[in-house]
């Protein structure tokens, strides 16, 4: 985490899409008369992905405005939580976890692909289809190493296989979201290899309950 | 009531206490940062940690426990909290080293060192070294307004000045954005605050992250004389605590009293000390040739005496300003009195109030400690927050406990809570006397407050206005036996004080009116400088600064502001509270009532007193409330009934507001470039918002 601040360059305005409206009144309708303020983090969100996935300063001045809460409660919200971006990002925003385990596994190359093909981190690629972040542990460390863009996982990621996956985003090629070396999901690579014995799967006659332990050992009064 | 047993000690506390007041309760003191009697809990400091058996097996923020929280013992004993044990001791080293992580070490050139929370602290209770050895976070400092300095790497995160502005102030302008590590105070993109009390979130701060900018460098806590006194900024009667340095005013700080403001000041009363420094009359000034040129006591005194001999005494008269003492309006009256004048007037705004319907008819009845008891509230040609600030805060506080309705007649302001919008004139007060919507309201509450403001009163219906409104305080039950909800809330200092000797026109007298109209022909000022004195009078005026009076002025005989006198002050409420003196005034400038009684001599009438007390003997032998310090002689109620049956007939027409500019109300206000300054950006950012 570092300090977190507004961009430099901000829209002029920023004003509620019809849909954005939509979305707003069903989520403020969830709270009670008077508690519309409940309904910020959500509305951020959905404001987010409207804005083009970042959150410009006229946004959180609409939203605070939308939901009746002084500005800098809304500033507040989205300074504290780094799933809005404050600054512009890429059609495809890449989200590099570098937590340890996928730094293990080799999430330094990522990041020096990302470094080679996107440029510098939180800097928007020429062409505005990428940029990228490194965060803290996106969870997927089973798969490791992984990134998050936009709003899927790619894991089991090399530098060979993460820099096709970024010619096929920036081709407009359809990619395969998860797992990149043929898994399906977090089991063991190359299939499994515990509880293969096909006999624990056959149906089975009832057996004998296993004796019950015997009692616990008391100790002294 | 619960039993706790605090460091082996047995005390019975109410259950709701946290174990923090449970500790001061005990005698106990309990170290802390974020916790404030007066804003809501935080607990973020966790300087406040205690031991306790009854609760969790780990130090507990005492600030944010409550007493009922805590099981009792197997065999029912009364849970026990421990503040010596080696865990608190450790606990709070600890925090202590936590928190000085970042925090670094300028006190040297920090403000608040010598009167810093965290300094003495971390003397108490801290370990001597840290262990830390990385690099200290540095944050970027915020531009917060003309008033309020910041330092935020020294910032500890407390959030009291976030809670301040949002609670007390009701302006939501400061927040703390980020987190962890790099949580930062600000306001939405550097706007100035734009609140009237933003200087208490100064005082609140426990370290020197925000502090007062004026002051900035200017001195050390060590250094300064401490004066307790009284403000004249409006009529709240704050309690203040002036600083000098010699001769100078430093700055001035609030003092807790919970009867009057709690321990808020206004920034108006808090800054307002530079302009005691400039424009000020340091001698006696006599108009020849159309110039005021400087003379000397003499010779001014002679200039006066001069005219007044010639004149006829019923062309003699005598206008108070708003920062006046009520000793030296007693020595003007009756020095009045004396030349056989009945000339005099304190209101010079024309306000309709009359000493002579009894006390209870110009005073705040309910006080101001009563508003945390009212349920229904109706504001009439008034805007507190810009008139009495502190008092605002209080209505504002009574608001957040809930169940309070707030109705307002006159101009639509920002109050900082939300009130029913009734109307804008006399006849929307008087709509009020029916049923319906507010005036079901007023009927049906328990404690219901009528506070009637000067913008309802400084008007030709003025009486009736006020008649109006007594009839209404009757009508919905506002004046009963304990409780009296009649309230008048003045914008002078003076003003109570003035009415409780009765200056005003005696029989046959002239009204601040008929004498400004040239009804005159030689006009005593004493610090009258919201009247335009028409050409024709010859005019002395007695006063600190080179303001609107001055200028009108043919002979200028220079006084004391409210820092350099002793002096009583009766507030809206009608407490009477004693200011000292502070510092000297300046060059030849002499006390008001001591100009007076040289005056008076050599006019041949010499007041019959040679000393500060013997005027006060006199004063008080003739009104005895007002030897009563700190205490209110309250109205009788039979006053507002009989007010209410005066009537009379109002006209159409909104209520004007009597304030134009909040920063710039008083003379010493109009010569501090610091009340200019906030003036000036209170100016632009109503501009902006009217775009």
């Amino acid at each position: 985490m570092s300090v977190r601040r507004l961009a430099a360059e901000q829209p002029e305005s920023f004003a509620f899409t019809p849909e954005l409206e939509e979305i707003a009144k069903a989520l403020i309708a969830k709270y009670p008369e008077g508690r519309q303020a409940s309904a910020v983090v959500p509305l951020l969100w959905e404001t987010q992905k409207a804005a083009g996935g970042w959150l410009p300063e006229p946004a959180l001045r609409a939203v605070a405005d939308r939901l009746g809460m002084a500005h800098i409660r809304v500033l507040e919200v989205a300074t504290f939580y780094t799933m809005f971006n404050l600054a512009p990002v890429g059609k495809y925003f890449v989200q590099l976890c570098g937590t340890t385990p996928c730094m293990l596994r080799g999430s330094d190359d990522l990041k020096a692909v990302c470094q080679r093909r996107i440029g510098d981190e939180r800097h928007v690629s020429a062409d505005g289809t990428f940029s990228w972040l490194e965060v803290e542990c996106l969870g997927a460390c089973t798969n490791a190493p992984m990134v998050q863009i936009n709003d899927d996982y790619f894991e089991d990621l090399t530098p060979e296989n993460f820099e096709a996956l970024l010619d096929n985003l920036a081709a407009g090629r359809p990619v395969k979201i998860g797992p990149q070396n043929g898994r399906h999901g977090s089991e063991p690579l190359g299939g499994p290899t515990a509880l293969t014995d096909p006999a624990l799967y056959a149906p089975k006659a009832k057996q004998d309950e296993p004796a019950a332990p015997a009692a616990a050992p008391t100790t002294g009064e | 009531m619960a039993k706790i047993v605090v460091d082996g000690t047995e005390i019975e506390v109410p259950a709701e206490y946290t174990l923090l007041q449970a500790c001061e309760a005990a005698g106990v003191e309990i170290p802390r940062f974020c916790f404030h009697e007066r804003l809501s809990i935080a607990g973020n400091c966790r300087m406040c940690l205690v031991e306790v058996k009854g609760g969790p097996p780990k130090p507990t923020a005492s600030c944010a426990m409550a007493v009922k929280d805590l099981r009792p013992g197997p065999n029912g004993e009364p849970p026990v909290v421990l503040t010596k044990s080696p865990m608190v001791k450790k606990a709070r080293e600890g925090v202590m080293e936590f928190l000085l992580i970042n925090h670094p070490l300028d006190c040297p050139i920090c403000d608040q060192g010598g009167e810093c929370d965290l300094q003495d602290q971390a003397m108490a209770y801290g370990a001597d070294t840290s262990r830390f050895a990385e690099n200290k976070r540095a944050v970027e400092d915020k531009y917060m307004g003309p008033l309020v300095r910041t330092a935020m790497t020294r910032c500890i995160q407390c959030t009291r000045c976030v809670r301040f502005t949002t609670e007390v102030a009701g302006v939501p302008d400061l927040g703390a954005i980020g987190r962890g590590e790099d949580t930062e105070i600000t306001t939405y993109l550097e706007h100035a605050m734009r609140s009237e009390l933003q200087g208490n979130v100064a005082d609140l701060c426990p370290v020197g992250a925000l502090t007062h900018k004026p002051y900035q460098f200017h001195a050390r806590p060590w250094e300064l004389i401490k004066t307790e006194s009284v403000d004249v900024m409006d009529a709240v009667g704050c309690n203040i605590r002036v600083d000098t340095r010699g001769r100078e005013v430093m700055r001035i700080l609030p003092r807790t009293n919970d009867l009057v403001n709690e321990e808020w000041i206004s920034d108006k009363s808090r800054y307002v000390w530079d302009g005691l420094k400039v424009q000020r009359l340091d001698r006696p000034y006599v108009r020849k040739g159309g110039r005021l040129v400087p003379a000397s006591w003499i010779e001014a005194f002679a200039a006066v005496a001069e005219k007044v001999k010639a004149a006829k005494p019923e062309k003699i008269g005598a206008l108070i300003g708003d920062v006046a003492t009520v000793e030296e309006v007693f020595a003007l009256k009756t020095l009045m009195e004396k030349l056989g004048s009945a000339n005099i007037d304190c209101r010079q705004d024309g306000a309709a109030l009359d000493p002579a319907l009894g006390r209870a008819s110009y005073i705040f009845n309910p006080t101001i400690a009563g508003i945390d008891a009212a349920d229904a509230i109706l504001l009439i040609g008034t805007d507190p927050r810009h008139e009495a600030s502190v008092l605002n805060a209080r209505i504002r506080k009574r608001w957040r406990q809930g169940g309070l309705k707030v109705g307002l007649i006159g101009e639509q302001v920002d109050l900082t809570y939300s009130y029913e919008y009734l109307g804008a004139g006399p006849e929307s007060l008087a709509a009020l006397l029916g049923t319906g919507g507010f005036a079901d309201a007023m009927k049906g509450a328990e404690h219901p407050l009528i506070i009637i403001g000067q913008g309802a009163l400084a008007r030709a219906d003025g009486a009736a206005v006020l008649a109006l409104a007594a009839k209404l305080a009757t009508a919905c039950g506002a004046v009963k036996e304990g409780w009296n909800g009649f309230g008048v809330l003045h914008t002078a200092a003076a003003r109570v004080g003035a009415l409780d000797v009765g200056a005003v026109p005696g029989p046959k007298g002239l009204d601040t009116k008929a004498m400004a109209a040239g009804g005159l022909d030689v006009a005593f000022l004493l610090g009258a400088d919201e009247v335009d004195v028409e050409p024709g009078a010859f005019v002395v005026y007695i006063g600190t600064h080179g303001d609107r009076g001055a200028h009108r002025a043919d002979v200028i005989l220079p006084g004391a502001a409210y820092t350099e006198k002793s002096g009583l002050y009766v507030n809206t409420e009608g407490r009477v509270q004693f200011a000292n003196r502070a510092a000297f005034p300046p060059g030849e400038a002499r006390e008001d009532w001591a100009v007076l009684r040289a005056l008076s001599e050599v006019l041949g009438q010499t007041l019959p007193f040679d000393s500060l007390t013997g005027l006060r003997a006199k004063l008080m032998a003739a009104y005895p409330h007002l030897g009563r310090l700190d205490q209110i002689e309250a109205g009788k109620a039979d006053d507002i009934a009989k007010l209410a049956e005066k009537g009379g007939a109002v006209e159409k027409g909104a209520f004007a507001l009597p304030i134009e500019d909040f920063y710039l109300t008083n003379p010493i206000a109009r010569a501090s470039a610091i009340m200019a300054e906030c003036s000036a950006l209170q100016a632009a950012s109503a501009a902006e918002a009217a775009e």
